[in-house]
């Protein structure tokens, strides 16, 4: 009898003690789902799609506002900013536009934009042909430079949307080997759309 | 059901080798016996609840005035910090587990719980995890002071070098609990008396199986999220570094994932306390037995679907604001069928206002408040205008102090006697409960008017407007700090001195725990009782 209850103990211990184990790995398997999630959903503005876009017709009774925002994290110290603040576009119309980035600092670095689109519904309808956010940006001591952004605003962009905001975050990579890669492929199987 | 019919032919053990307790200090390091155990939770716990007791008073003293008078910004945050962590893992989650190891075995008629070496690990590594954290309140930079949600960045990039010793001190912390929580279950499914069907087990027993499964679920996962952020610091990687392509919102769903479930945790033994005392005093059966196991159930299964309530303002979409909203609110559904029970249970009662019925009446009366407030910071319109003010702090310690802190209390007064084999000092049992009841309510009340004005937590200076309801709550936190030094005093005075109290000790009483003499013998249920 006492027996007995030794190995049934002993087995829900182990059943238990993996239960433990498998939910500690549940919550590094969050990690994946939460870009998967935002993915599937569009949520958190980052579900766009870039490379050649296959849009044809363009819409021109339709006009759409995209404003450009830039934002520096605390311990950047480059001057950037969008060269226009807003465009008003007609769907399917090639867009380009620049951003000015400026050194202003006495050392050599490095640099990477990060985007992301508000409505996050709006963010798979704004395709980039060309963002200087694909490449990390290196600049000698107080140069500046203009970075290209070629974009199209998708013409099945749902009907409510009339403003898109584009906004970009620069981020420090210059002592940065230890990041070595900045997820912006989270997208690629859809630059069809 | 509570009520149970024992054929207990004996209590004293007359097997030679069972003996009494090893003398000295190698008792308490090497014991595995579960009631030596469960003090050393309980006195542990104490002294947690004492240190992080000290903290809040100093947050309140700063608090008085407006302006800075007392202490630096900086360390008023490390102290908001380590009051919330110390309260949360070394106060209340160790005094349940300690009341876990000392009564359920009691209450299923078990001879000891289920794994005592690892019950004796499980607590000794406690003490070492909490001087660890509390060590980092002595080194440069300071102790952690991001608050005791410790949202990425600001515990990765932007924390204090302690951060490190934060982590580790959490790691092994979560590491006991674990190992408790798995002690506590096979405890419960192997180890009943026979007869003791799990819808005849008591409710304490069956609200602390249920927290069980919440800890094995919840508690590896506040691990790895620990984990992220030392891997962020040390390693390189970029969890919750949006530069490196990680994402600090992300931190707050993983810990949140964590830390719903816990504040139930931490309030499910309260409510099994809670029906274990009221049925007690007022001599009636506890009404709606099963309606109340179904309910706990319910509310730990909902406890998984709602974290995202905690992060209305961060930036969700409709459908997600919508969702956690109503999971949130349907909360209330089962928590309230509890509260309907235990009035109910009172209702046409002969009932007795002891010290422990007075604090679990209390706990009814003001957990329901912190509960209403709760529903109100879930509607997700309106939690733009409370979140991060005064209004969630009044929240979350109207349901943590008069909630599991008074349940706390209530249970040490009811068990004290089967412990110590002294009965109550009622005179000063009844002081402790009106000091600490005035107190707590006079601290916690005004932050509710101080919150809905818009006061932001966390910040250790306000504006001019707020200053009155502050200093009436410094006030407060003063008197129910200080009442409970009466505490203490009666918990020492009853283990020295005392009128004999017989088995039952309570006229009311019904249960194995009050088949065995008072004091409890060391061992009890070497044979097990049999239950019908």
């Amino acid at each position: 009898m006492a027996e007995q209850n030794e190995t049934k103990t002993n087995r829900l211990v182990v059943r238990l003690a993996t239960a433990a184990i498998a939910m500690f790995g549940f919550g590094f398997a969050l990690v994946p789902l939460y870009d998967v999630f935002c993915d599937i959903t569009g949520l958190n503005g980052k579900n766009f799609s870039q490379g050649p876009a296959e849009v044809t017709s363009v819409d021109r009774s339709r006009t759409v506002k995209v404003q450009f925002v830039t934002v520096n994290p605390a311990d950047m110290p480059w001057d950037f900013k969008p060269t226009v603040r807003s465009m008003r576009v007609h769907p399917g119309e090639d867009k380009h536009t620049t951003f000015y980035a400026k050194n202003s600092t006495a050392e050599w670095m490095v640099a990477q934009a990060v985007p992301s689109v508000t409505p996050s519904e709006a963010a798979p309808y704004l395709h980039k042909v060309n963002c200087f956010c694909f490449d990390r940006q290196p600049l000698d001591a107080g140069t500046d430079t203009e970075m290209p952004l070629l974009f199209v605003v998708d013409p099945e962009l749902p009907e409510h949307i009339s403003t898109i905001t584009l906004s970009y975050a620069l981020y420090d990579l210059t002592d940065d080997q230890k990041v070595t890669q900045v997820t912006l492929d989270n997208d690629k199987g859809r630059a069809s759309l | 059901m509570a009520t149970v019919d024992v054929d207990l032919p004996h209590v004293k053990d007359e097997d030679p080798h069972h003996h009494g307790p090893a003398k000295g200090l190698g008792r308490w390091l090497y014991t595995t016996n579960h009631k030596d155990i469960g003090s050393m939770y309980l006195i542990f716990s104490l002294t947690m609840f004492m240190i992080g007791g000290i903290m809040a008073l100093i947050i309140r003293a700063e608090l008085f005035q407006p302006g800075l008078q007392l202490v630096e910004p900086n360390f008023f945050n490390q102290m908001t910090t380590m009051h919330g962590l110390i309260m949360v893992f070394g106060a209340v989650m160790p005094a349940f587990v300690g009341l876990a190891n000392w009564m359920i075995p009691m209450q299923i008629g078990a001879p000891d719980m289920a794994l005592p070496r690892m019950n004796n690990w499980s607590f000794w590594i406690l003490p070492f995890a909490f001087l660890i954290l509390l060590s980092s309140l002595f080194m440069p930079g300071g102790a952690p002071n991001f608050g005791w949600t410790f949202y990425a960045p600001l515990s990765t990039t932007y924390a204090p070098e302690s951060v490190t010793f934060f982590i580790f001190g959490v790691h092994i912390m979560g590491a006991s609990s674990i190992m408790g929580a798995i002690n506590i279950i096979a405890t419960i499914l192997n180890m009943r008396a026979p007869g003791m069907t799990l819808m005849k087990m008591p409710l304490f027993v069956w609200t602390w199986l249920i927290t069980a499964f919440l800890l094995i679920a919840v508690m590896p996962v506040l691990a790895g999220v620990v984990t992220m952020m030392l891997m962020d610091i040390h390693f390189g990687t970029s969890f919750f570094n949006a530069a490196g392509g990680g994402d600090p919102v992300l931190f707050q769903h993983v810990f949140w994932f964590f830390g719903h479930p816990e504040v139930y945790i931490m309030i499910l033994p309260a409510f099994g306390i809670i029906s274990e005392i009221i049925p007690t005093f007022a001599r009636k059966r506890l009404f709606g037995y099963s309606s109340m196991v179904y309910a706990v159930a319910s509310i730990a299964l909902l406890s998984f679907v709602v974290w995202a309530h905690h992060m209305f303002t961060v930036g969700m979409p409709l459908v997600g604001e919508v969702f956690f909203m109503f999971a949130t609110m349907l909360i209330a559904v089962p928590t309230g069928v509890k509260v309907f029970n235990w009035t109910a249970t009172m209702f046409r009662g002969s009932m007795t206002f002891e010290t422990p019925m007075l604090f679990a009446i209390a706990f009814v009366v003001l957990f329901t408040i912190g509960g209403f407030s709760g529903l109100m910071l879930a509607i997700a319109p309106a939690d733009f205008q409370y979140h991060d003010t005064y209004f969630v702090v009044a929240h979350f310690h109207y349901v943590l102090v008069p909630g599991a802190i008074f349940s706390i209390m209530a249970a040490t007064y009811y068990w004290l006697p089967k412990w110590t084999g002294h009965q109550l000092n009622e005179t000063m049992g009844k002081l402790h409960f009106w000091l600490s009841f005035v107190g707590v309510n006079v601290t916690f009340f005004p932050m509710h008017f101080v919150g809905l004005a818009g006061m932001p937590r966390r910040i250790p200076d306000y504006a001019l407007q707020f200053a009155d309801f502050n200093s009436m709550a410094s006030v407060g936190a003063f008197i129910f700090g200080f009442s409970q030094l009466v505490f203490i005093y009666n918990v020492i005075q009853n283990v020295r001195a005392g009128e004999k109290a017989t088995a039952q000790v309570w006229e009311g009483a019904q249960g194995l725990e009050w088949t065995v003499p008072s004091p409890a013998p060391y061992h009890t249920f070497s044979t097990p009782p049999k239950v019908d």
